[in-house]
């Protein structure tokens, strides 16, 4: 604790946490990403079948299949199905009529089926996406964010000390004082995961499904084929959905007033040292 | 009733979760706001104009024969629409021909044996429907640019137009690709698939291939090729049947 500066601060101190490029990102990213998965989740409605390898149609093998059976939904994940009527395959719509779509009006972009319309959403802000994360990581390498918060030092990956965190993160007992201006190692593993894996990888298994972009990178093959990477980009959006459901609760359980007003102004106050 | 059911519609709007509820109504009035879709539409401008740059004469992948699907799912129209269709389809099209006209210096009627007699190619490609299905298939025929070479471009061309035999809901079927994709190496005038004749679910006697794009670009039924200086005017406007009914994007090779 001798490297924190010849002043260093104390729980209840009101500090800088967030610089402006994270401040811009997390919030351009935050909106970009909700449209990307409603715009998806409507996309995916036109054809709710998922399969691997290249090629892949109603007559082939699916491996997850979203549908309805008279009125009632289903979702059938290899030899598995399960009932979802009401929440996917049928639900009843915002004006009480039943509908018969994978995923329901409230969770798609538009809310009426459009493939057209989502088509337009998804790839119009699919350009804010990828120059997004391209301007974030070139700002972020170049002002030293990914070396000094991001950066897994040998030390945090010492098993012991990954353990020590998740027990801490189970007893719901975060950092205090000048130890909560740094990112646990749980914290970088998350964000390192979303910077350098989900947000790269659903960026590649999008171009991989364009015709035009597959000719002339072959980048689909990559992936084992374009019905693959079709699925892989689903796989990775409901990553998403866990990433974000994960970093909400965390939120919501480390103060969301102060953790909300880092995001926004990047002040916060640094919480009291446990006694 | 009427009070009922608003009334009723009234508590489920102001019970979707407040926040959510608003959200997806702004999605929505945005999504019928005409200058936000003409900004998110810009994102096809810059698809294509990438697309051009970084790969504008790059061959879409071939596959072996080992790798074609099972079956080739047939989708959108099944059937070509008309007496005259039905009745060269009964003649197996050997009194049809391909007319190909508007900005060329020698328009023609260029009957099926007259195809067969060009060059042909044959190619193993992956059809990508805009729906998210892929099927792969095996397509002959005539490039288009030796069809186009035959009738010789006026230098105001910009755009070579499909015109189709079939109806679909009510409308004829229309394309159009630009010069860059109606010259490309796989573009190709496919009267046979698989090693046989287009059957009519598949769009006989003649299929588009444009293998860069999505699916609805393939026209079927190709009975007429126009080359013209704009889309403007023909049909919607917007240079297909698709993109006149529903705002599917010109170019598909996203």
């Amino acid at each position: 604790m001798s490297d924190t500066g010849p002043v260093s601060p104390q729980g209840g101190d009101l500090v800088r946490r967030h610089r402006l490029s994270v401040r811009l990102w997390h919030w351009v990213n935050a909106v970009t990403l909700l449209v990307m998965l409603m715009s998806g989740l409507m996309i995916f409605n036109a054809h709710p079948r998922l399969y691997w390898g290249e090629y892949g149609a109603n007559s082939d093998h699916a491996w997850l299949q979203i549908g309805a059976s008279g009125s009632k939904g289903l979702v059938v994940v290899g030899p598995e199905t399960f009932e979802t009527t009401g929440w996917l395959g049928t639900y009843t719509d915002a004006d009480g009529r039943a509908q018969r779509h994978a995923f329901p009006d409230w969770a798609t972009i538009p809310s009426n089926y459009s493939l057209a319309d989502a088509r337009i959403w998804h790839l119009g802000f699919a350009w804010v996406l990828a120059l997004g994360l391209l301007v974030f990581l070139l700002r972020s390498l170049w002002n030293g964010h990914l070396r000094r918060d991001i950066h897994i030092t040998r030390a945090e990956w010492k098993p012991l000390h990954i353990w020590h965190d998740v027990k801490e993160h189970a007893r719901l007992r975060f950092p205090t004082g000048a130890a909560a201006l740094r990112y646990n190692v749980l914290q970088k593993l998350a964000y390192a995961s979303v910077l350098f894996v989900l947000l790269p990888l659903v960026i590649l298994t999008g171009l991989a499904m364009s015709p035009g972009t597959d000719a002339w990178s072959s980048i689909s093959a990559l992936f084992g084929g374009r019905q693959s990477a079709r699925s892989i980009h689903f796989l990775c959006a409901f990553g998403f959905v866990g990433f974000f459901l994960v970093h909400i609760a965390m939120v919501v359980l480390a103060g969301p007033f102060n953790e909300v007003r880092s995001m926004v102004t990047g002040w916060y106050r640094l919480p009291k040292e446990r006694t | 009733m009427t009070r009922l059911i608003l009334s009723r519609r009234g508590l489920i709007r102001a019970g979707a979760l407040g926040a959510g509820g608003a959200l997806l109504t702004g999605c929505d009035a945005l999504n019928g706001n005409p200058a936000f879709r003409s900004l998110l539409e810009t994102g096809e401008d810059a698809h294509l104009a990438t697309q051009r740059l970084l790969g504008s004469d790059a061959l879409a992948r071939e596959y072996d024969a080992a790798q074609m699907s099972p079956e080739f799912r047939a989708n959108g129209s099944r059937q070509g629409a008309g007496e005259d269709y039905r009745r060269h389809l009964g003649q197996q099209f050997a009194q049809w021909s391909l007319v190909v006209g508007g900005l060329v210096e020698k328009p023609l009627h260029l009957p099926l044996s007259a195809l067969r007699a060009l060059p042909q190619r044959t190619q193993i490609t992956r059809h990508d429907c805009v729906e998210g299905w892929s099927a792969i298939g095996q397509w002959t025929g005539p490039r288009l640019a030796a069809v186009l070479g035959l009738a010789g471009l006026k230098p105001q061309a910009r755009y070579i137009v499909f015109h189709c035999a079939d109806i679909y809901n009510g409308r004829p079927y229309y394309e159009s690709i630009d010069l860059a994709d109606a010259f490309h190496p796989q573009t190709i005038l496919a009267w046979a698939m698989n090693g046989q004749p287009l059957p009519e679910r598949h769009g006989a006697p003649l299929r588009l291939r444009v293998e860069r794009q999505l699916g609805y670009k393939h026209a079927k039924f190709v009975t007429r090729i126009e080359a013209v200086s704009s889309l403007a005017g023909i049909h919607g406007g917007k240079g297909g049947y698709w993109e006149d009914q529903s705002d599917y994007a010109w170019y598909a090779g996203i």
